[in-house]
């Protein structure tokens, strides 16, 4: 019973809160024609500036398979009290993961493999944390070994620009800017590890490319 | 009150020119992309498109009164305002400073709304305009600090300030009345009139230079303008403005004409103001939120500078 009505309060929290901030505050701004999976399991893997990132991600998806959606998170920090656990795990919806070096009894690649097993939506940043406003990260190994041990699941590799503006990591004070989105077509994991590496990265590289934009003094 | 057609008779009339109108671009558009099936037609049916939803989210706010019109300006300020910030370089600095400047645009509609003359008018440039330089210090960095406040200003100008104008000419009441949120007065009529010949401006400008255009006059910064596109253009809404003078202004025939070169002049202007900003950042569009036409300050840019000259024209002639 629980379950249902903490699904039906997530549903309406992205219906009636999200989606209108992320389209009509925020605004995003397709640079291409979204390409976007229509049902699990997939992974959405994103460059990673701002908790607006999750938001924007989930509003892109239509709202009849959020069910199924689950961004990966940090489970030190999102459930760090009992309101903010409760919060994120049930009407964000995250899979919370140790980082690694935490707990070696667990494997937080096989959480989420076991998580795409059962059909669903995984959102992954392979940046790993927020880090500075509008700079990217070099690209963690996390999503190789994810892809290498689910090869059937498609990763939809998607670039925001301006988030990190909106909502910086460390910042509270919400100032609007567009949210410039690319999207990529699908990829599945073939060859080495390294090669599979390099193109993840030449994909975000490329992305990247294509939003001409002022980025921060 | 909503759907006051009575009170809006001229206003309604010519809206119903206007719609007939936009059919038959609809209609040449259509023949066009079938006698000619190699060309492609998309974006000027993207653009005839996007003029009809335009002109009826317009039409909708002008029939439904002042009070919708004004909160309808409000929120063309605010998207506009973050296309601005969202494609000038701003600092990481200055975030704080940015929300100020964001804040500005309920309290100008709110002077709007009030009908406080006063206060509209100074708000940005006294208030906002030496409150954001001081923010900016209180921040404490000084690099690139001129820059900064140069480019907070003239967003404030382009986006708030002028826009708002728009605004503030639908709450001019008619003669003898009182200003009013409910009742639209004779402001209305001059909102339209001066939104449909700066829009319709742009429009001539471009048929002309496509027709005849030769010799470029402003290379540097938008070089498919040409001198004769200009003059076509100002011309062109010449006649209109002294053909709708009688119609929706308490101007006479002569004096609509004057007005029309005005506001082709002045709509030139503010469309390669915008372009010479556009060129200094290295995009072409401000954005692509009106599919074929760019960003909504590609579609408001003329308007910046013909709404607040348009405004003290007839204030200080008729109101």
């Amino acid at each position: 019973m629980m379950k249902y009505i903490n699904l039906a309060l997530r549903w309406l929290f992205f219906a009636l809160i999200i989606k209108p901030i992320v389209k009509i505050v925020i605004g995003l701004r397709y640079q291409n024609q979204p390409i976007l999976p229509q049902d699990g399991p997939a992974l959405l893997i994103a460059n990673h500036n701002s908790h607006l990132d999750t938001m924007v991600l989930i509003s892109l998806l239509p709202l009849k398979i959020l069910h199924k959606v689950q961004p990966v998170a940090a489970a030190d920090y999102f459930l760090k009290n009992k309101f903010m656990a409760w919060f994120t795990l049930n009407i964000i919806g995250i899979l919370p993961i140790e980082r690694q070096g935490k707990d070696k009894t667990v494997n937080p690649i096989e959480q989420c493999a076991k998580a795409l097993d059962s059909g669903k939506i995984l959102i992954f940043f392979p940046e790993g944390s927020r880090g500075e406003p509008e700079k990217m990260t070099d690209l963690k190994y996390g999503v190789v070994k994810l892809a290498e041990r689910c090869p059937k699941v498609p990763l939809y590799p998607i670039y925001m620009h301006g988030l990190g503006k909106t909502l910086p990591k460390g910042d509270a004070l919400f100032v609007p800017f567009f949210c410039d989105v690319v999207f990529s077509e699908p990829m599945t994991y073939e060859n080495s590890q390294e090669s599979f590496y390099g193109e993840v990265k030449k994909r975000f590289a490329n992305m990247q490319d294509s939003v001409k934009l002022p980025k921060w003094d | 009150m909503l759907f006051d057609f009575e009170s809006m008779r001229t206003v309604t009339q010519v809206f119903m020119f206007l719609l007939a109108g936009l059919s038959l671009a609809t209609v040449i558009g259509w023949v066009l992309s079938l006698q000619n099936k190699q060309k492609n037609y998309t974006e000027l049916k993207q653009r005839i498109n996007s003029w009809w939803i335009m002109i009826g989210i317009f039409g909708l706010a002008l029939l439904m009164g002042p009070l919708v019109t004004v909160l309808l300006f409000a929120m063309l300020s605010f998207i506009a305002l973050k296309e601005y910030f969202s494609m000038t370089p701003t600092r990481l600095v200055d975030r704080k400073v940015l929300f100020w400047a964001y804040l500005t645009i309920p309290l100008q509609y709110y002077w709007i709304a009030t009908g406080w003359y006063g206060m509209f008018i100074i708000f940005i440039p006294v208030y906002a305009f030496l409150f954001i330089p001081f923010r900016m210090v209180l921040a404490g960095d000084t690099k690139n600090y001129l820059r900064a406040v140069g480019n907070i200003h003239w967003g404030l100008m382009l986006t708030v300030f002028t826009l708002s104008h728009l605004a503030y000419l639908v709450m001019l009441p008619s003669e003898g009345e009182y200003q009013s949120l409910t009742m639209s007065g004779d402001g209305a009529a001059l909102l339209l009139y001066l939104v449909m010949l700066t829009q319709l401006n742009d429009v001539a400008q471009y048929v002309w230079g496509k027709l005849m255009g030769t010799t470029p006059i402003a290379p540097t910064i938008s070089p498919n303008k040409t001198r004769e596109g200009l003059i076509g253009g100002v011309i062109t809404t010449g006649v209109l403005a002294m053909i709708l003078a009688g119609l929706l202004t308490p101007m006479i025939w002569w004096q609509g004409l004057l007005v029309g070169l005005g506001i082709g002049i002045a709509g030139f202007i503010g469309d390669v103001s915008l372009s010479a900003i556009k060129r200094d950042i290295g995009i072409k569009d401000s954005g692509q939120l009106i599919p074929g036409h760019g960003g909504i300050l590609d579609r408001l840019d003329s308007l910046t500078f013909t709404a607040p000259l348009f405004f003290h024209v007839m204030r200080y002639f008729y109101f």
